[in-house]
């Protein structure tokens, strides 16, 4: 065992295999390593939900895995979420919606919601409020993120609209 | 904010991490959920040398019965397992209501029971719900098993009976009593948050009187502080106005909480009295519908 | 085409690449052979350096450079007073590194530059500094005292002072029949876009040209001084805004760090990235807010208002940045709001202490000043038994009195003059759409054993203006595509396409056609920046005449071409028209074509373009009401905000989805800064809150749905457009509309934040039966 170890993963759909520096945040490895810039550093301290990806099903954040940790496994992030040009319904909506602003943290509400429509595909107001209270919004005041999670749900619980 | 280099160590059985443990001493680091130890490391708060990552030993994780009726629980099982567990409001409802309260969803993904109890945060709830459930803990280091008490266990702020080379492999809860009250209530200054103070409770009746309590806080001190004196007032009395107003001032006067950037000694002090009074008014509103075996 | 695009709740452009995760922030950016910079931070509130040793950190694998003040030698420069230079405040400037001494925990000392952010920061670790200890002050009277100085040199901590006067206030508190005093305290918070700071800069040794990405908010005036420091042209300098996650006063001003990294990118000749995180942020970053007040009013028995009276401290922090004197400057500018107080006097401290330094934050001092008047009203209200309605209604400026000149209230050549309004009638709609006259019988102990109250706040702000121009320049092009190039930031506004609105109408074509482009400095040859919610005012208008010079050119370009008279000819969707004639249209991308092949000398340019600049000193003022319902729950001090409306008239909406936007989220900002966010200093000057687990930003659990009202009763007389900034109004009232609605819950007068429950629970005990 030493300080670099090789790592084979998936992410959206695709196979990678990479020599990582054990001690790279999965995070990191997704930005740095695979270009994939989408997902977020808001804190990199486990607070802000900014850098959420799914991981074998489960929404986690990014920043408190190790790259290596990932190792197997299979990601989604916000740049799989689209089928080519057709938007998946969560990001159709929160345009819809005016969810976003400045987009920072979009894509980790993206994909908290993907995660929790899954489990919960008709949920209340209240249940969407809660699934979100881990990540952070500074620009909407959440509730165009409430409505566009709400508005998609219908559609969202399984695949991307056809 | 990245992590200082160490050395990573994936091991896939129990006794491949606890002799990496042994052979590192202090020096070496068990990874479990990272939801605590990660920030801690990028924070360069904690800059081990060595991680053993426990995440794909085989056999740490999981719910099973204890033969006398209780529950076994790896170490490694996530707080989520437990939140899904369909079984576990019947068989420890005090148990299935405080994990949900722990962080946000994706927090409970990653974060392991272990985890939480070892880290030994003051303020968390599982430490505190294992204490008033009299849990044993298992830690195994390459010379074998051992046994502690949650109460044993924890030993002040941060601190707790766990050596270096040895891992907290699993979790055993004493079976529930059948017609047991119970309740876990906090304030915090979030969702989500760690508590700036909690109770963790539950009263054994014999008819319309406590036969038996357990009161454990968190968020007032090192560690989970119990409190025998308000339990003593407890037994032999009925859960009335004026029995848990008694136990309101004992608790306050017991407890003996500091000061944070989010609440004074004495907020504490009070509010870990009002959260007490109001969860036994809760326990015993609840009654024993739905109360498990 | 819609009626107008103006006005129409037009979905946003730029959310596209956003929700797809295509957005290009400034941590994106990757060039070749770029490295990695991470800044070594004081760790002591107050120090000497005597040696600083980076020998150890240089000898690391993979670190390229460590450098300190000693490097950067004579380029040495400290970063400017952007607004209110008030005098003194120049003897208080922030070096890039710091010089002899350390003021603040995480003041700049040393920079490591290195092959990742990872070996970088394990460089910092290798950086031996010894540091002699100094007694700090933290708190603004003591360093009233002068007994301990932050800058022992200037022999002071009050870095500058300035005075407000308009009518004899004294004398009008002599003759008064009611007159109050109270001491109000907000505390000190911080902006937390989610995106921290972040630079990359590339000095380009080959062409002698430096680019820096990440610029934002203003990016010719960040250009000017970074280019006069490190002696480059300013054209060899281009500095370029990419995607922004949130400004909201602190990100994009200037900082020590954007001296630094291109400074270390000119020296090495790479590329140099440096992103924030989010400790530095905390402790690096402005902090913002912590105005003191010593506020005294003056009235007559029914209420009239005749005078106030007010000490104000500001806590500068260890060094006056770039608009350190605004925030408590500004809480004196509008401190008597809508209403008529003749006599008004104030006194600004500027004080030095132990502290990160202070700049804006979203409405920076008027969140302060709204907040000790407001609660100063209700006050007065409740001494001399009056509705508090009645009493704000009878004292509101009215639209007979406007334009309304309350005086010279800022350190400027300009005097405050309410624009445009009807006060009166924002008050009643706001009353009736949160059903006031019912809900403010809930007061005091309710059913749920929570104690519930209702709290209003009336506020003007001031927005655009302050800085003189905004500049456009559109050109057509293929197509009949117009670009429109503008001078000002984007900082998650959604200017792309509220431009493009404004475009479309004034032009007559259709927006498709239109794209927008913004925060380069190559764009424009000058621009001073989107703050003070001034980009619709400004960019807006700028947009709006340049459109209408265009098509001034497009018609006489089409009408040369057709033979035809220009004043019968219009621009309609992209296609130029003769109305009432049977004349097929021309489509403005055939014009183009023939004016591309076809160009005569006396045609002039061979493309149709035009250049513009919206020139104005005067500023608009919006104005609203915040009402607010909020339960407390006595034993455990919880606040619970149950219903929260805004009302603002914005003069003109330009897209009611961005408005409503705007409005809901700084509702919520300000809910969260009033209720969770504190920055904390702890012993020997340690700030406790480097982390988002201690400094509490509001989540989705934490607020309630917020209900606003845009009214547009009042465009501003100043512009074409008739448009005032809608950024900031969500935010001014919400100190002053909590903390009136939690005094009446309580019975208590809250007089400073924020609302924890632990100062709840404190309020309670104090009044004796809790
Ligand atoms: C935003 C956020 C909010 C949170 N809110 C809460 C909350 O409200 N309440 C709460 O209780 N917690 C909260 N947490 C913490 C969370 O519950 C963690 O999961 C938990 O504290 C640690 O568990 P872990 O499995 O992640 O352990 P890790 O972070 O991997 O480890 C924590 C420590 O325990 C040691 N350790 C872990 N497992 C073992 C083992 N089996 N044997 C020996 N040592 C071990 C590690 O060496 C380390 O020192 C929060 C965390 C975050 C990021
Ligand atoms: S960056 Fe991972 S939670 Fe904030
Ligand atoms: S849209 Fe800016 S942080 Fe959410």
């Amino acid at each position: 065992m030493s300080t670099k170890s090789i790592l084979n993963l998936t992410v959206n759909g695709k196979a990678y295999e990479k020599l990582v520096e054990v001690r790279m945040t999965l995070a990191d490895f997704l930005r740095n390593e695979l270009d994939l810039t989408g997902t977020h550093l808001g804190c990199e301290h486990g607070v802000c939900g900014a850098c959420t990806v799914i991981m074998d099903g489960e929404a986690v954040r990014s920043c408190l895995l190790l790259a290596v940790q990932a190792e197997g496994a299979t990601l989604e992030t916000v740049e799989g979420l689209a089928d080519g040009d057709r938007l998946h319904p969560l990001q159709a909506a929160f345009q819809d919606r005016h969810a976003l602003q400045c987009g920072f943290c979009t894509p980790g509400f993206l994909m908290t919601a993907t995660a929790f429509l899954k489990e919960n595909p008709s949920p209340t107001d209240a249940e969407i409020r809660e699934a979100i209270s881990g990540n952070i919004c500074r620009c909407t005041g959440y509730q165009p993120i409430i409505e566009a999670i709400g508005q998609a749900a219908p559609e969202a619980g399984g695949k991307p609209r056809e | 904010m990245k992590p200082a280099p160490f050395e990573y160590y994936c091991p896939e059985t129990l006794d491949e991490a606890v002799s990496l443990l042994e052979q590192h001493g202090d020096d070496g680091k068990v990874l479990a959920g990272g939801q605590s130890f990660m920030p801690l490391m990028s924070l360069r708060l904690a800059r081990p040398s060595v991680i053993v990552d426990l995440n794909r030993v085989s056999g740490l994780d999981g719910i099973a019965a204890n033969g006398d009726g209780g529950l076994a629980i790896g170490a490694l099982t996530r707080q989520r397992a437990l939140e899904r567990d369909a079984e576990l409001p019947a068989r420890n409802p005090l148990l299935a209501a405080a994990v949900p309260l722990i962080g946000h969803f994706q927090i409970r993904n990653r974060g392991t029971v272990g985890g939480s109890l070892v880290h030994a945060d003051p303020a968390a709830e599982l430490p505190a719900v294992t204490v008033a459930l009299g849990a044993d803990f298992v830690l195994t280091s390459a010379g074998g098993e051992r046994v502690v008490s949650a109460a044993d266990f924890y030993l002040g702020y941060m601190a707790t009976a766990i050596e270096a080379n040895e891992v907290l492999t699993e979790i055993r809860v004493p079976a529930w009593k059948a017609g047991r009250l119970w309740a876990i209530d906090e304030v915090s200054r979030r969702k989500g948050d760690f508590a700036m103070v909690g109770v963790a409770l539950w009263a054994d009746m014999d008819g319309a009187n406590c036969a038996d309590a357990c009161i454990t806080l968190f968020g007032v001190g090192g560690e989970p502080v119990r409190v025998e004196k308000a339990e003593q007032r407890l037994k032999g009395a009925a859960l009335d106005d004026a029995t848990l107003k008694e136990v309101e001032r004992i608790v306050s006067e017991e407890l003996e909480p500091d000061s944070d950037i989010h609440a004074s000694a004495l907020y504490r002090r009070e509010v870990g009295g009002v959260l007490t009074r109001r969860a036994l008014r809760a326990a015993a509103e609840r009654g024993t519908e739905g109360n498990g075996a | 085409m819609a009626e107008t695009y103006i006005g129409a709740p037009i979905k946003r452009r730029e959310d596209v690449r956003f929700i797809t995760g295509t957005g290009t922030y400034v941590d994106d950016i990757k060039l070749p052979h770029m490295v990695h910079a991470a800044i070594l931070r004081s760790p002591h509130a107050h120090a000497r350096i005597r040696d600083i040793d980076t020998s150890r950190a240089e000898a690391l694998p993979g670190v390229v450079s460590v450098f300190t003040l000693k490097d950067i030698g004579e380029l040495d420069a400290t970063v400017p007073i952007r607004m209110y230079k008030i005098p003194g405040l120049d003897k208080y400037l922030q070096p890039s590194l710091a010089r002899d001494e350390v003021r603040y925990v995480g003041e700049p000392v040393a920079v490591a530059v290195a092959e990742s952010r990872y070996l970088a920061e394990d460089a910092l670790d290798a950086i031996d500094v010894d540091y002699e200890v100094l007694q700090e002050v933290m708190d603004v009277r003591e360093a009233m005292e002068d007994k301990v100085l932050v800058h022992e040199h200037n022999g002071t901590n009050l870095a500058g002072v300035h005075h407000v006067s308009i009518g004899d206030a004294d004398k009008a508190f002599a003759e008064a029949d009611y007159t109050r005093r109270e001491e109000f305290r907000v505390h000190r918070f911080t902006g937390n876009p989610m995106e921290t700071r972040g630079i990359v800069a590339h000095f380009d040794r080959g062409k002698g040209e430096l680019r820096v990405y990440g610029a934002t908010k203003l990016p010719h005036l960040n250009r000017q001084t970074i280019a006069a420091f490190l002696q480059l042209p300013e054209h060899k300098c281009h500095f370029e805004e990419n995607d922004v996650g949130g400004g909201f006063g602190i990100r994009g001003e200037l900082y020590p760090e954007d001296f630094l990294i291109p400074f270390a990118s000119v020296r090495l000749g790479l590329p140099v990235k440096w992103i924030e995180d989010r400790r530095e942020h905390l402790l690096a970053a402005n902090h913002s807010r912590q105005v003191t007040c010593e506020l005294e009013i003056a009235a007559r028995k029914d209420g009239t208002l005749l005078a106030i009276r007010a000490q104000i401290y500001g806590d500068m922090g260890a060094y006056v940045r770039t608009h350190g004197g605004l925030v408590p400057c500004s809480t004196g500018a509008l401190l008597t709001g809508p209403y008529r107080i003749p006599n008004y006097q104030a006194k600004i401290h500027c004080v030095m202490t132990n502290k990160t330094g202070l700049g804006t934050l979203r409405a920076p001092g008027r969140v302060e000043s709204c907040f000790y008047r407001e609660r100063m009203l209700d006050m007065m209200a409740r001494d001399l038994d009056l509705d508090p309605v009645e009493l704000r209604r009878k004292n509101l400026v009215t639209p007979e009195e406007i334009p309304y000149e309350i005086g010279f209230t800022r350190p400027s050549a300009h005097p405050t003059i309410l624009d445009s309004g009807d006060y009166a009638s924002a008050l009643r709609q706001a009353l009736e759409r949160f059903e006031y006259d019912e809900m403010k019988g809930i007061r005091g102990l309710q059913e749920d054993g929570r104690y519930h109250g209702v709290g209003l706040s009336y506020f003007v702000k001031n927005t655009g203006g302050l800085e003189p121009y905004e500049g456009a320049r559109m050109v057509v092009g293929e197509g009949g595509g117009v670009s429109v190039f503008l001078s000002i930031a984007q900082l998650g506004q959604g200017h792309e396409t509220a431009m493009a609105q404004i475009c479309a109408d004034a032009l007559g074509v259709t927006m498709d056609a239109i794209s927008v482009f913004h925060g380069n400095t190559d764009l424009s040859p000058f621009g001073w920046g989107t703050f003070a919610s001034r980009g619709t005012v400004m960019a807006g208008n700028a947009v709006h005449l340049t459109a209408l010079q265009l098509k001034d050119k497009i018609l006489e370009a089409a009408a040369r071409h057709l033979d035809v008279d220009a004043s019968g000819l219009t621009l309609e969707d992209g296609n130029i028209v003769q109305p009432g004639t049977e004349a097929p249209a021309l489509p403005l991308g055939e014009l183009v074509a023939h004016m591309r092949e076809s160009i005569t000398p006396e045609q002039g340019v061979p493309e149709l373009e035009a250049t513009a600049y919206y020139n104005s000193n005067n500023i608009t003022h919006t104005y609203g009401v915040h009402l607010a319902h909020v339960a407390v729950d006595p034993e455990t001090g919880v606040l619970e905000v149950l219903k929260y409306l805004v009302v603002e008239d914005v003069g003109r909406v330009v897209n009611p989805l961005m408005v409503r936007g705007q409005t809901v989220g700084a509702a919520v900002q300000g809910i969260g800064g009033v209720v969770l966010e504190e920055l904390v200093y702890g012993e020997s000057g340690q700030l406790l809150t480097t982390t988002f687990l201690d400094y509490l930003l509001p989540t989705s659990t934490d607020v309630p749905p917020i209900d606003d009202l845009v009214l547009e009763e009042a465009p501003s007389p100043y512009n074409p457009l008739g448009v005032k900034g809608a950024g900031e109004g969500g935010i001014v009232g919400t100190a002053g509309a909590l903390g009136n609605a939690v005094s009446n819950a309580l019975g208590i007068e809250v007089k400073d934040l924020p609302l924890s429950p632990d100062r709840v629970r404190a309020w309670i005990r104090a009044r004796g039966d809790g």
